[in-house]
This record gives structure tokens, C-alpha cells and sequence, in this order.
């Protein structure tokens, strides 16, 4: 597997000793404001740190074959009638516009009535999941402070904290999130964090045939990523919404919401 | 059916397919409704002075007690780790709208149990002083060990309630203006994303809270054989038909507001409205359960008929209100879920009768406050004055017999 150069610790000595202070200052205030605020882990969904990490979406390159989807749920344990991934076909004609994703595309796609590809003026499939937001509703509206972002950027849920509440599951607007039929907990798309910590690609990205699915470091001037930011390619899902995604896309048609 | 944003099939997102909050939160918004309606009316007479409300409104705090005890309750049962229900008491995260439900709601419960307290606080005594044994010290318990009643102590008292009912009227509004705030802040779902659904949530609370007890009180008196007053009953469906024709202008205003914007939560909306919330919405919340009330209760508001007539229509219109408010409720929670997130799609709504966020359980918590009501109303006076009881013996050495702290209509 191959191992990935971002670096996750501070920079300097210098910006040690800034994040000592400040952890310490916000430790205090944290103790003196009461115990539930510990499992705060953002001021108003925003976080202070810079963001590295970036989640790559090229919609040009995904065929559909849904061979993402199968490695998240055997990564994951995602129960089967949900999804922490899925794919969406867009067949854009000029009567409408046709969506699916049969099973979240874990078998990929069959072929669509002949009625509408005759009138198709645009095809594609457009891979989801949780866009780890900057401005995230889900984490504004956890009423124990359960979903939570990690200093590296990561939207997480604490399942030891989590009531199952399903408020961020009403305030995603992206369908990320869902209630685990089986821990009765919130659930969600980590980036595989787990993968990601030990230094390894999310499961999605590392089956990838065609390179649709890119994660690296956005300051990384090799990383696949950069570049697309370099040529100011980039989209995200629903700007209206103000979430600040940082699961960005190239190649997005409009009409995908 | 038409279908949102130029959709060709009915697309709905994956994780989509279920309608998270189900009856128990439309129940929940309902009790809590009823919980700050029923103080309005008590505080109607406490705070605004208004005598006709003297005879109703210590059974409208009783009724509000009853409400308020089980408003926690479906929330409960929707949770997935109702174990840890107490963490937002212990670790609220403050920018959750929802974070502050056990604050409101615990503090809210806690004023109205000192408000009932101090109002049959002479009652308590009294009954302390009559009774032995196991009933004489549960009695005993409820007078705090305190059993002798002063002048002065009724002065004290009947200030503090004074107070407490004041204070009651923003926390009763809080509590459910913050209900619909948990919906409106919502920005992801174009149903509920309104600055005025917490308005909405409140007009229509104290429309539902006072057309329950208007139902309850007749009921009551009928069973109890008791007359009705119907000079009261009169006044009261003026002003719940005045309450409710606010409440129908703020939701028609809204929807009005909506379609003159054409935002973007209009496609959302409109679909929404001419498709899977067609019945409910046009021909039930809009339609029969609005039109009804407001001829209704508009007859008994202004026009001269008979006490009879009083009585029945005033019953119909508010029996069909607290429908309104019910169906309202559903329609913007379950409404609000069956636009998909995909923006091209409806979700359907399944009920269930036996699951656990079924239409059992929610019979069964909508059923259980007059359950405690009627217990309740077994042990204390609700529509006598708790401070005249004519069977009350002499007071003991130094206390005087209680002074009314309200005067009782007859």
C-alpha cells in the first residue's frame, strides 16, 4: 500500500507552543463554561485550524462501476440497506432530468430504457458521500456535541456520545447520514479515518479504476489534488447551502444537487 | 404526480428512504403545544386579570401539569440510546437548537409545580390537618411540614403566584417557540427553513392549549353533572376564535410569502404541496379543519344564540381545532421529510400501528396526561377555590382559615 507524505504535525516549535496556549486558554474556558462543553470540538460549526486534507471528485472519470461502494461497505461494515458512498447516474434529456442509483450502484448500473437514452443530451455518474463540510450543519445542530471535527479536518461521530437523535440527519443536506439500524447511532462516511491516520488512501479512492476518487494534500504540490486547485477547476455540491465542502468536484453538471 | 426540479422518475437518495422523525415528533410538538396554551389560559386570569377565567384556571395549570408531565416522553422513545438522554443535561452543545429542550422544558416543569404548590398550599394544610395515618403524611409531605396557614403567608402566596404566572408566559413561549425553532433553523429541508415557524409553532400551541381545555371543561362538567358557564364559554371561543384566526393568517402568510418569492424552496414546496400533502394540507389542515372552526366559532363570537348552541358549537369548533393543530403538526414534520434531499423526488410515509414509534404508543402518551389529570383531579379541587372549602375545620391557635387566593365564579 502505498504510503501518503502529508505531514500531520504542527509545523514548528513555534506553532507548538501557539497551540499549547491556546489549548490551554480554551481547556480553561471549557472547564469554567461546564463539562458538556468538552465534547465541543468546533465554535459554530467553524474550524480554526487550516485544512490540508481535500476528498477529489472527477466526474469525468467515474464509470459507474460502483467498485467503491463495495469496498466501503466490506471497510466499514455499512449495513445493507445504507450507504456511507454511493453512485448516482444523471441522464440529462431535453424532457428532464433522470437519476438513479439502484442499491447505491453496489452492482453498478444497467443499461436505461431506450426511450430516454434516445433523448439523453448528457450521462453521468456522479459518486456521494459525506462532504465533511467546514461550515457543517450537522455538527451546529448535535445536541450533545456528538458529531464532532477533528483537528485535522475530519467530521466524525463519537458513537459514545451519541444519542441517536437524527437531527444531523434532518440537517445534512446531502443525504450523507443515517441511522444505523443496528448501533441505533448516527453513521456516516469518515474518510476512513482509521485508513487515513495510518497512513493509508480511504477505500474508495484505492479502488478507483479510473482515478475519479482522489484524496491527498491540498499543499502538496504533487498530489493529484493540488493540481486541481492549481487550474481552479473545482465545484462543490449545493453552494446555496453555505456548508463550505471539502469533497470537491471537476466536471459537475448542474443539475447535479 | 408532478415531481420536483424536472425530475423524470421519482428519485429519492439512498439513505432517504425512511421517514426518520416519525408520530413521536409530531406528537412531541403537539404535547408541548398544549403544555403553553393551557398556562396562557391560566396566566389570562393570574396575570391579565381577566375574571371570566377565575373558575378555569387553576384546572387549566393542573391540565398544563398533566400535558407538561409527559412532553419528554416521545422524544424519549424516538431517541436510539434513550440511556443517555440525561447527556443534554450534562454535556449540552450550545449551538443545537435542541441542546436547550432539557433546560426550557425542566425549569418550565419546576415553575409550574411551585405555581400548583403555592395555589393549594392551603389545601395541603387543610387536608394534613384532617387526615391520619399514610394519607395524612403524604399530605404532610405536600404541606413541606408546614401546617398552619397565616394572613400573611396568603398574601406572600398570592403574590408569588401572581409572579410566577407572569414568568410563565415567556417560558411557556419559549418552551415552544424553541420547538419550532428546532424545525425552522433546518436550512437543508425548504418545508421547514422559515423564520416564522416558531411564530407558527406558538400561535397554533396556544390555539390547540386552549381548545383542549375548552373540550375538556365541558366534558368534565358533563360528567360531573355540573352546569357549564356559558358566559365563560362564550368569551373563551371569542378568543380562541380571535387566537386561531392569527394563527391561520401566520401559516397562510407564509405560504403566500413563499409562492410570491419563487425561491428556490418554492420548486421544493409546490410540489410538495399538489402532490403527497395534497389531502392533508388543502382539504385537511387548510381546508375543513380551518374553514370549520372559523365559521363556528365565529357564529359564537358574533352573533346572539342561545346558550345551548353555545355550548355545541363552541365544542365542534374547538374539537376540530385541536385536529388542525394535530394534522398541522404532521404536516410540517413527516411534510417536511418526504421531500427527498436528492431535491428530485418524494419520499413515502409508512404508518405503523404496532412498531415502536407506532400510532399505539402514540395514542398511549397522547391518552396518559388525562390519566394523571384524572388522578390528579381525584386528590384536589380543580374547579373549587383550594383556600374556601366550606367542610374546613376551625384553624388552629394563631393561623387563620386560608383567603381565597382567587375568587371562584359560581
Amino acid at each position: 500500500m502505498e504510503k501518503q507524505k502529508w505531514n500531520l504535525e504542527p509545523d514548528s516549535r513555534r506553532e507548538f507552543l501557539a497551540n499549547l496556549v491556546s489549548g490551554a486558554a480554551t481547556a480553561t474556558v471549557l472547564m469554567v463554561v461546564g463539562p458538556g462543553a468538552s465534547a465541543d470540538h468546533g465554535v459554530g460549526g467553524h474550524s480554526k485550524k487550516h485544512r490540508d486534507l481535500v476528498y477529489v471528485i472527477n466526474v469525468n472519470n467515474c464509470i459507474g462501476c460502483g467498485n467503491c461502494v463495495r469496498a466501503c461497505k466490506r471497510e466499514n461494515s455499512v449495513p445493507s440497506e445504507y450507504f456511507r458512498t454511493w453512485v448516482e447516474r444523471y441522464v440529462i434529456t431535453k424532457k428532464g432530468i433522470y437519476v438513479d442509483s439502484p442499491k447505491g450502484a453496489i452492482e453498478g448500473f444497467k443499461k436505461i430504457n431506450a426511450a430516454i437514452r434516445s433523448e439523453s443530451q448528457l450521462a453521468r455518474t456522479i459518486p456521494k458521500m459525506c462532504n465533511h463540510c467546514d461550515n457543517s450543519p450537522c455538527i451546529q445542530v448535535c445536541p450533545v456535541g456528538a458529531t464532532y471535527r477533528t483537528d485535522d479536518g475530519f467530521v466524525l461521530v463519537d458513537h459514545e456520545h451519541c444519542v441517536g437523535c437524527a437531527y444531523c440527519v434532518q440537517a445534512c443536506p446531502y443525504g450523507a447520514r443515517f441511522i444505523n439500524p443496528e448501533k441505533k447511532k448516527a453513521d456516516k462516511c469518515t474518510w476512513c479515518y482509521h485508513r487515513v491516520k495510518a497512513g493509508k488512501l480511504p477505500a474508495c479512492v484505492t479502488v478507483c479504476p479510473n482515478k475519479a476518487r482522489m484524496f491527498g494534500n491540498l499543499h502538496d504540490p504533487d498530489s493529484e489534488v493540488a493540481k486541481v486547485f492549481k487550474e481552479d477547476r473545482w465545484m462543490t455540491l449545493r453552494p446555496e447551502m453555505h456548508t463550505h465542502p471539502y469533497c470537491f468536484y471537476v466536471g459537475l453538471p448542474r443539475e447535479v444537487r | 404526480m408532478e415531481l420536483p426540479h424536472d425530475a423524470l422518475v421519482n428519485y429519492i437518495f439512498p439513505n432517504n428512504a425512511h421517514v426518520v422523525w416519525s408520530l413521536m415528533i409530531v406528537i412531541y410538538p403537539f404535547i408541548t403545544g398544549l403544555i403553553a396554551g393551557a398556562f396562557v389560559v391560566s396566566a389570562l386570569s393570574h396575570v391579565m386579570k381577566i375574571k371570566a377565567f377565575d373558575s378555569i384556571a387553576n384546572f387549566a395549570l393542573i391540565a398544563a401539569f398533566s400535558f407538561g408531565c409527559f412532553a419528554g416522553m416521545p422524544l424519549l422513545v424516538h431517541l436510539g440510546q434513550p440511556q443517555r438522554a440525561l447527556e443534554i443535561y450534562f454535556t449540552p452543545h450550545l449551538t443545537s437548537p435542541m441542546s436547550l429542550f432539557g433546560y426550557v422544558y425542566g425549569s418550565y416543569m419546576v415553575l409550574l409545580t411551585i405555581e400548583i404548590w403555592l395555589i393549594y398550599r392551603p389545601h395541603f394544610i387543610r387536608m394534613a390537618n384532617q387526615t391520619t395515618g399514610l394519607a395524612g403524611l403524604i399530605w404532610k409531605t405536600l404541606t413541606l411540614g408546614v401546617t398552619t396557614y397565616h394572613p400573611d403567608s396568603a398574601k406572600v402566596d398570592h403574590k408569588m403566584i401572581g409572579i410566577l404566572a407572569g414568568l410563565g408566559i415567556p417560558w411557556a413561549f419559549l418552551l415552544h417557540g424553541y420547538v419550532g425553532f428546532v424545525f425552522g433553523s433546518v436550512k437543508a429541508i425548504s418545508w421547514w427553513a422559515t423564520a416564522l415557524q416558531p411564530i407558527i409553532f406558538l400561535s397554533s400551541a396556544v390555539v390547540s392549549g386552549m381548545a383542549m381545555l375548552l373540550v375538556m371543561y365541558s366534558v368534565i362538567k358533563r360528567l360531573r353533572r355540573e352546569p357549564i358557564d356559558c358566559g365563560m364559554l362564550r368569551t373563551f371561543a371569542t378568543i380562541l376564535w380571535a387566537a386561531f384566526i392569527l394563527d391561520l393568517g401566520l401559516e397562510v402568510l407564509e405560504l403566500i410569502h413563499a409562492h410570491f418569492q419563487q425561491s428556490h424552496e418554492w420548486s421544493d414546496i409546490q410540489p410538495l404541496l399538489m402532490g403527497p400533502l395534497f389531502e392533508s394540507y388543502a382539504f385537511g389542515q387548510m381546508g375543513v379543519l380551518s374553514i370549520g372552526p372559523i365559521l363556528l366559532l365565529g357564529v359564537v363570537a358574533v352573533l346572539e344564540v342561545r346558550d345551548r348552541t353555545v355550548v355545541v358549537l363552541s365544542n365542534i369548533g374547538a374539537f376540530l381545532l385541536i385536529f388542525q393543530v394535530l394534522v398541522m403538526r404532521f404536516n410540517v414534520v413527516i411534510g417536511g421529510q418526504l421531500i427527498s434531499k436528492s431535491g428530485r423526488g418524494f419520499v413515502e410515509f409508512h404508518w405503523e400501528f404496532f412498531g415502536k414509534e407506532g400510532m399505539l404508543t402514540a395514542m398511549v402518551i397522547l391518552t396518559a396526561p388525562f390519566v394523571v389529570y384524572y388522578i390528579i383531579s381525584r386528590f384536589i379541587p380543580i374547579f373549587e377555590d383550594p383556600a374556601a372549602r366550606p367542610e374546613a375545620p376551625a384553624p388552629a391557635d394563631g393561623a387563620v382559615e386560608p383567603a381565597p387566593v382567587r375568587q371562584a365564579t359560581p
